[in-house]
């Protein structure tokens, strides 16, 4: 997709919780298509950023826009949502959980499909099970999986409904190294597939380089010593991975992630 | 190995659960023969014969002046007014419960005055109960509903509110209107810890139900034992006492087993009571 309108712009976004400011005049514009990577320290307001484009906050200033428009005022299903925990229905099996997709779709009153129905919306799902290894575990329910399992779900369901702005919010943060680069692998392929935007939250650097096509570094530009929470954080790097490969930046990348733990303690993360 | 590690066996369990039981036994008996040896007519401490002959008259002998089988009769009675007042229970936590665990507004409008209803001492109300609606089933079975309602609509309520609001917006990302939410995320959610409360609340229930029997009633276990408590039929209370904690008891496993067999999921983990 080679659109030159952005798919998200952000202007002049500022948040408060209070008098404490997380995130403080952000602006920027990104195009359809690419994989936002998102790394800071903890409390630096990564999260409430991908809270804000999920529409689950509203930014106290500023404004921010999906395809030109104001962006809506609660979740809908132009945007999925990966957690890194409960992104799946723990009362339902893993068919169930895709199942409730299509359900959700097509049967506004009773939410569920019965009969011929359901064997075709079951068939449908086939491949879907198939691709992300669960045939096996179809009738166990999330709470019997391992963790990239449970993962993996989480994102097969949220693709089902094709959201043009996938959002994940440090989605494989749980799981072993390994199972990792796995998650990683079905992820570039998924986004290869359905080219649609990314924007993944992360405190894994090399995660954050290895699968961006960009990569935004959120900080604080300016820091008051008696009191943290005077200033919120912005976008101190924007890097664009397509164009240069180059991993310069990265130990005063490293420094911002890991640097400002001890001093960001008892802050909203 | 420290003690908080060493988990007895399934039939060391069965054995240590029995224990409590037959010293309880062991100690009637005994104390029931010391009484009965001094004072063959002593009506207080029973033996276990003498209650056993009371139970069989009760269950099995129709009574001489109604021809009724008094202790099937009196326990019927006693389960509909108590399974009515749950139901309506149930029914007041499934619907005004829910919505107000899930619907801010319907939240902002009924919990304060749900709680301060809470807070009147159900057997308060009975009086006014039997001014209003007579002495007849409805205000034995209104007072259950006042007393365990606002519980199970508050338990409930908290219950809603206590599932992930992760879970919650990923069904909104999923395209989910209000009412399918309420139907495939909530209820299911909600209902295996509903049936939780309910097993709580039969506690309350079960002394309502007595208390109301007791005060204004021409059948029920509850009047039963105050009735005969006149004579001091201690033969008949007993038996009538071990009845009902039989049938507390039946209750409160049929419910949960009834969770085990509807909502797999939410037993998966841990053990419980």
């Amino acid at each position: 997709m080679t659109s030159t309108e952005p798919i998200v712009s952000v202007r002049n976004v500022s948040k408060y919780y209070d008098d404490n400011c997380v995130l403080e005049r952000l602006s920027l514009d990104v195009e359809s298509g690419s994989i936002c990577t998102i790394v800071g320290a903890s409390g630096c307001g990564k999260s409430t950023f991908l809270r804000m484009l999920l529409s689950q906050e509203r930014p106290s200033r500023g404004s921010l826009l999906v395809d030109g428009k104001p962006i809506a005022a609660e979740p809908t299903p132009d945007r999925g949502i990966v957690f890194q925990r409960y992104s799946v229905f723990s009362h339902l099996t893993v068919e169930e959980n895709l199942l409730l997709v299509r359900e959700v779709e097509t049967a506004p009153m009773a939410a569920r499909l019965f009969g011929v129905a359901r064997r075709q919306a079951l068939e449908d799902i086939e491949e879907t099970l198939e691709k992300i290894g669960l045939t096996g575990a179809r009738k166990q329910f999330p709470s019997q999986l391992s963790g990239g399992m449970q993962q993996r779900l989480a994102i097969a369901q949220t693709l089902l409904k094709r959201p043009k702005i996938l959002l994940l919010d440090e989605p494989f943060g749980a799981l072993d190294p390994g199972i990792r680069s796995d998650m990683h692998e079905l992820l570039k392929g998924i986004w290869q597939e359905n080219l649609m935007t990314v924007f993944m939250v992360t405190h894994d650097i090399s995660e954050a380089f290895k699968l961006g096509t960009r990569l935004l570094v959120f900080d604080k530009r300016r820091y008051d010593p008696h009191d943290s929470s005077a200033y919120g954080a912005t976008v101190t790097y924007d890097l664009d991975l397509y164009k240069q490969q180059s991993t310069a930046n990265l130990p005063a990348i490293e420094s911002i992630v890991g640097g400002h733990r001890a001093v960001e303690k008892g802050k909203k993360p | 190995m420290r003690i908080i590690n060493r988990k007895p066996s399934r039939i060391a369990s069965m054995y240590l659960a029995a224990i409590p039981f037959v010293l309880a036994v062991l100690a009637y008996v005994y104390a029931s023969n010391r009484r009965l040896a001094e004072n063959p007519s002593d009506k207080l401490l029973p033996s276990p014969y003498s209650m056993w002959m009371a139970f069989e008259r009760m269950a099995f002998q129709p009574d001489r002046r109604t021809g009724d089988y008094l202790l099937w009769v009196d326990t019927f009675d006693s389960l509909v007014r108590l399974s009515a007042g749950m139901a309506v229970s149930t029914l007041a936590a499934v619907t005004i419960g829910v919505l107000i665990g899930f619907i801010p507004h319907v939240r902002a409008t009924l919990a304060p005055f749900i709680a301060t209803f809470s807070l009147i001492p159900p057997i308060t109300v009975l009086p006014i109960l039997f001014i209003f609606v007579g002495l007849g089933e409805a205000s034995k079975i209104a007072l259950i509903v006042v007393g365990t309602a606002p519980i199970l609509i508050r338990s409930t309520a908290q219950s809603v509110m206590s599932i992930p609001r992760e879970t919650i917006i990923k069904a909104e990302t999923l395209g989910a209107n209000v009412w399918q939410m309420l139907l495939r995320l909530v209820l299911p959610q909600t209902l295996p810890s509903l049936i939780n409360s309910i097993r709580l609340a039969l506690i309350p229930a079960w002394i309502f139900l007595i208390s109301a029997e007791a005060i204004a009633s021409t059948s029920g276990l509850g009047y039963r034992i105050f009735l005969v408590r006149r004579f001091l039929a201690m033969d008949v209370i007993l038996p009538y006492v071990i009845w009902i904690t039989l049938l507390a008891y039946i209750l409160d496993r049929l419910l949960l087993l009834l969770s085990r067999r509807m909502f797999p999921w939410f037993h998966l983990h841990g053990e419980s009571l």
